[in-house]
């Protein structure tokens, strides 16, 4: 008795989570099922995506029971290693292989989109205002030159808002990370003191400011440190409650990170082929700007079991439509249409063989 | 009676599995190969992580050189007007620099708690303190790191850091502000102290108990009081342990990561003031090697771990040649 009411109670976990998850499930069911084969799937990096793709993998275990697949998340860095040297199945990066590393160690990397992240900066400062930053103050903050709170700047973006004299301490991420990498990106692409002094990576040579590790670690150093500024990734902002400012766009709207706002940098850019690209500052006039795309890293041609390729292309295929719904729950953005579009033709480039493993409808 | 084939009465002669037993039969020759593997395990060892550090760096080594020991610029990204560009000083002066804050505080302080545990304390007291000696060296790191970084730190940078680098850090750069959020080379180097006192207070205590009373019997019959016993007789007779503790206390500061890198701040650029953030090697390489940029980056950071691996050795000798030249010569003197 006991045994079944444990069975009933588990069948209905699934279920709920399946529920949650794939609102959309009913109406995709006619067009396309996930294949049900019985392979095992390795993978590893980013640890961004993390908590999104753990709940994947459990929610996929469900659909199909035969698949079974491990992610690590151990870093994009380590994630690209692993997939360039044939240990893993795929990977997982925010930032995309650059294009040379590619042409020399991985000409058969195929760059999936999965979900958008965003950056967003927090601030403790006296009296506790609601500030707003544009990309020039941002920049003068982080090279150094803009060193006390009521500088003419932060005054300039802020109007009517009354700012302490207080010096600014700046705070960034000690570890190597991607959200450094989106960070620096966008500004270098909107300073270009910042482009040509500093550059952008996954860690860089920090004009001023302490590190501290990881989002965590920022986050608490800011918390404790009167008059300090930091940045972190918008999920981990949102989980923890901490209020961040909006950051003026590239089409001078102030924009506040959200998960609307974030799907919304990625919509209207000209994609090249291979999807690697970043989209720091985009066009869009309610796009919010300091956002980037996380990765899953396939191979075109070099697997040598179709039933592996078909099963992970199955899955990736599921993440990037069901799936979705359930990133933005957790607090991903969602990729926009086209996008999705694009992404899933990647999958469709997935060859074992000579012959194509996976053909599920674009959509 | 079947004729026995001819066999020799006293054969000289042994097979090799009767010579092997007589050999083993006492265990001895067994035991004394398998320790030696087990310390030759340990040549292999250090041999091994030599030769990894050493071929993970080549790259680097054959751009940079020695001169990577002495350039002052990290920057691991290459931009349109500046090169990527590695240097350890900031690295090699943070370590060095936290660890001799870190060995200059707990030193003396652990050489007095040892001389206290061995020669002054009531037994009653002995062995509940030495007890919290030996638990304070089992703590984990992190553990103090978290502790710097929620509860030590601010207090320093409110009550210490500030006042001192706004009075005497206006005329010496060395103690110059701003202090910040108090995390940086002073920080670290405190903490650092504490986390070696225990290993410096509880070796000492162990190489003191194991002075001969007759060490302290002969001052005492001339009539020396208590302070001139452990001065001058006790403390010389124990210096070579002493030195010996003081230098693991060293090793285990220059090794130390996670508690660094919660509290120095991280930054590579050199600031003259101990209030201003640094790194040290060990930092360096935790935080930037698992997400390098690129192979450069990687092969200069396994660079750097080369450097820490030829301090610490260089440090060791040292200890050593210390160690020997003090153990010559008489003992304590009156």
């Amino acid at each position: 008795m006991r045994k079944t009411l444990g069975m009933l109670s588990l069948l209905l976990l699934a279920a709920a989570l399946v529920g949650t998850l794939a609102p959309a499930r009913s109406a995709v069911a006619q067009e396309w099922e996930p294949r049900q084969l019985t392979a095992s799937l390795k993978g590893s990096g980013a640890t961004f995506p993390n908590p999104l793709y753990q709940t994947w993998i459990q929610v996929y275990k469900n659909v199909v029971p035969g698949v079974s697949i491990t992610y690590q998340g151990v870093g994009s860095g380590q994630g690209i290693r692993d997939f360039i040297g044939y240990l893993t199945d795929f990977g997982g990066t925010d930032a995309a292989i650059s294009a040379s590393r590619v042409e020399t160690e991985a000409p058969d990397a195929l760059h999936v989109p999965t979900v958008l992240g965003a950056v967003v900066p927090i601030y403790n400062v006296r009296g506790n205002p609601e500030l707003r930053f544009s990309p020039e103050t941002l920049a003068g903050i982080y090279l150094g030159s803009i060193r006390t709170w009521n500088h003419a700047a932060i005054a300039a973006d802020n109007p009517g808002v009354r700012l302490p004299n207080q010096s600014i301490v700046v705070v960034h991420r000690s570890d190597g990370s991607g959200t450094t990498s989106i960070f620096t990106d966008y500004l270098s692409k909107v300073n270009a003191e910042w482009r040509e002094n500093v550059g952008s990576g996954t860690s860089v040579d920090w004009p001023v400011g302490i590190g501290a590790p990881g989002n965590p670690g920022v986050a608490s150093t800011v918390l404790q440190t009167a008059g300090s500024i930091g940045y972190v990734e918008l999920i981990f902002a949102l989980a923890n409650g901490l209020s961040y400012g909006p950051v003026q766009n590239a089409s001078g709207n102030y924009i506040e990170a959200s998960i609307a706002s974030v799907t919304a940098a990625a919509a209207g850019i000209e994609y090249p082929a291979s999807l690697a690209v970043s989209i720091t500052n985009p066009p869009g006039p309610r796009a919010y700007p300091i956002a980037g795309f996380t990765y899953l890293l396939v191979r075109q041609n070099t697997y040598t079991d179709a039933n592996k390729a078909s099963a992970l292309t199955d899955f990736i295929y599921w993440g990037l439509t069901e799936g979705q719904g359930g990133a933005a729950r957790l607090g991903y953005a969602p990729l926009p249409d086209d996008l999705r579009a694009l992404a899933i033709g990647q999958l469709r480039k997935v060859e074992v063989n000579g012959e194509k493993v996976f053909d599920g409808p674009v959509k | 009676m079947a004729q026995t084939p001819a066999v020799e009465p006293f054969s000289t002669r042994e097979s090799w599995l009767g010579r092997l037993n007589r050999r083993t039969a006492h265990g001895d020759r067994p035991f004394w190969v398998l320790v030696l593997l087990f310390a030759l395990a340990i040549i292999g060892l250090v041999g091994a992580v030599g030769l990894v550090v050493y071929v993970g760096s080549a790259e680097a080594r054959g751009l940079y050189g020695l001169s990577f020991l002495t350039g002052t610029v990290w920057n691991p990204v290459a931009t349109e007007v500046r090169e990527a560009s590695y240097g350890a000083w900031p690295a090699i002066r943070g370590t060095l620099l936290s660890s001799l804050i870190a060995v200059l505080l707990a030193g003396p302080l652990g050489i007095l708690i040892g001389v206290f545990l061995s020669e002054l304390c009531p037994l009653r007291l002995r062995t509940p303190l030495s007890f919290m000696v030996e638990l304070l060296a089992a703590i984990p790191s992190v553990i103090y790191g978290l502790w710097g970084v929620a509860v030590f730190v601010p207090f320093f940078r409110d009550y210490i850091a500030d006042p001192i680098a706004n009075s005497l850090g206006t005329n010496l750069p060395w103690l110059a502000g701003p202090v910040a959020t108090g995390r940086g080379l002073m920080a670290a180097g405190m903490v650092l102290a504490l986390m070696i006192l225990p290993t410096i207070a509880a070796i000492s205590r162990d190489v003191l108990a194991v002075v001969p009373s007759s060490q302290r019997e002969v001052l005492m019959a001339l009539g020396a009081n208590r302070w001139e016993v452990i001065w001058q007789s006790v403390l010389p007779y124990a210096r070579a342990g002493i030195i010996g503790a003081v230098m693991l206390g060293l090793g285990r500061a220059l090794g130390e990561t996670m508690a660094a890198t919660m509290l120095i701040g991280n930054s590579t650029r050199i600031e003259q003031s101990l209030f201003a953030p640094a790194t040290t090697a060990a930092s360096l390489i935790a935080n930037q090697l698992p997400n390098a940029n690129d192979a450069l980056h990687e092969s200069a950071l396994v660079y750097v771990a080369l450097v820490l691996f030829g301090i610490t050795l260089l440090l060791n000798l040292i200890a050593r040649l210390l160690v020997w030249q003090v153990s010559r010569g008489p003992i304590g003197r009156v």
